[in-house]
């Protein structure tokens, strides 16, 4: 593992920075991302709630939505910055656990060492 | 770019599901042919890696925000089929923890961000890269890879949005999901992504492939280098 070292370094240093991709936006003014509205935005942009939007836009409710703490309204923004920065180190160890275990089971699967082959 | 709940009709989010189940076997099975042992960890280091970079947005002032992806920074890394996986692991961790991008349109997701981006991306790096065959060559290579990978996905997401109001519409003229046509769809993110997430994006390839040259991390482009991607 130690030529990976660096790489984990700098995946955590990047954790560590990405604050900046919560509150840059909020100082500059910026909304969501196209496509990306919340239903409350699409009524105000087109004047009417698209039905099967409506119906299906709550069909998963995330444990931590959007990065934040669980549930909605007006958080304070420590708060969000506390939940971005969990958020980032618990996606390094969900995405980098789940990508770890598959790739073992890819690479492992049927490609024994040469001395345990039968 | 990750499209959430509500905005593509089950024709689509389905059509997109069923598109994308043979592409992710095939994928498991280049990366079982290809990767070894010893670059297994990479896979997890790219999901992680591609998770990081979707957090941090970019604003542009006053209007929405965007971000890069890393898409084609691991295809060259991992391979595009690599990439696949790695960056579909990170699309669905953000859908299911984090809401950001549907359960419904994880399909849709994984087909633009996790496929067009990087096979788009890296088929242009492989294009350049004979032509640009210097190491600062190859990093201008795979920015413009980058930049061509972004915006391809972005289009391909823009196509989804802009079909939904000509396959439902109410008869009182409502649309019943994403609401804005084509047109507007396509103009809207092609100006942003091809504009500035793209820069962003090409930024981050190239200076990340020119760093990873001169470091002692320079094996994890061997692969691509040595050109035995596939």
């Amino acid at each position: 593992m130690r030529e990976y070292r660096n790489l984990l370094i700098a995946l955590g240093v990047m954790a560590l920075l990405t604050p900046i991709g919560l509150y840059l936006p909020q100082i500059l003014k910026a909304g969501a991302a196209w496509g990306e509205w919340g239903i409350h935005e699409v009524r105000k942009m087109v004047g009417y709630t698209p039905a099967g939007m409506e119906k299906t836009a709550d069909t998963w409710k995330a444990p931590m939505p959007g990065y934040g703490p669980p549930g909605r309204g007006n958080i304070p923004s420590p708060t969000q910055g506390f939940y971005y920065l969990l958020s980032a180190f618990a996606g390094i160890v969900a995405c980098g656990g789940a990508a770890y275990l598959l790739a073992r089971w890819l690479t492992g699967r049927g490609r024994l060492p040469a001395d345990r082959r039968p | 770019m990750h499209i959430p709940d509500g905005y593509l009709g089950p024709p689509t989010y389905l059509a997109a599901y069923a598109a994308c189940s043979p592409l992710w076997a095939i994928a498991a099975r280049k990366v079982r042919e290809s990767l070894d042992t010893r670059r297994a960890p990479l896979l997890a280091i790219s999901a992680a890696f591609s998770f990081l970079v979707m957090m941090f947005n970019v604003p542009l002032p006053g209007g929405s925000t965007g971000h890069a992806v890393g898409g084609v920074l691991i295809a060259i890394a991992v391979g595009p089929w690599g990439a696949m996986l790695s960056i579909s692991i990170a699309l669905v961790i953000q859908a299911l923890l984090f809401g950001d991008g549907g359960v419904t349109a994880i399909g849709a997701n994984c087909l633009n961000i996790a496929f067009v981006m990087p096979f788009t991306g890296y088929c242009t790096y492989r294009l350049l890269s004979p032509a640009l065959s210097s190491d600062r060559g190859r990093a201008v290579a795979a920015a413009v890879g980058g930049w061509v990978g972004l915006n391809a996905a972005a289009f391909t997401t823009a196509v989804m949005f802009g079909i939904q109001p000509l396959l439902h519409t109410a008869p009182d003229g409502r649309a019943l999901y994403s609401p804005y046509p084509l047109s507007v769809a396509i103009h809207a993110m092609m100006l942003q992504h091809m504009t500035v997430f793209g820069a962003v994006e090409a930024m981050i390839t190239g200076i990340v492939i020119s760093y990873l040259q001169r470091s002692r991390s320079a094996w994890i482009l061997g692969q691509a280098n040595s050109g035995s991607a596939r």
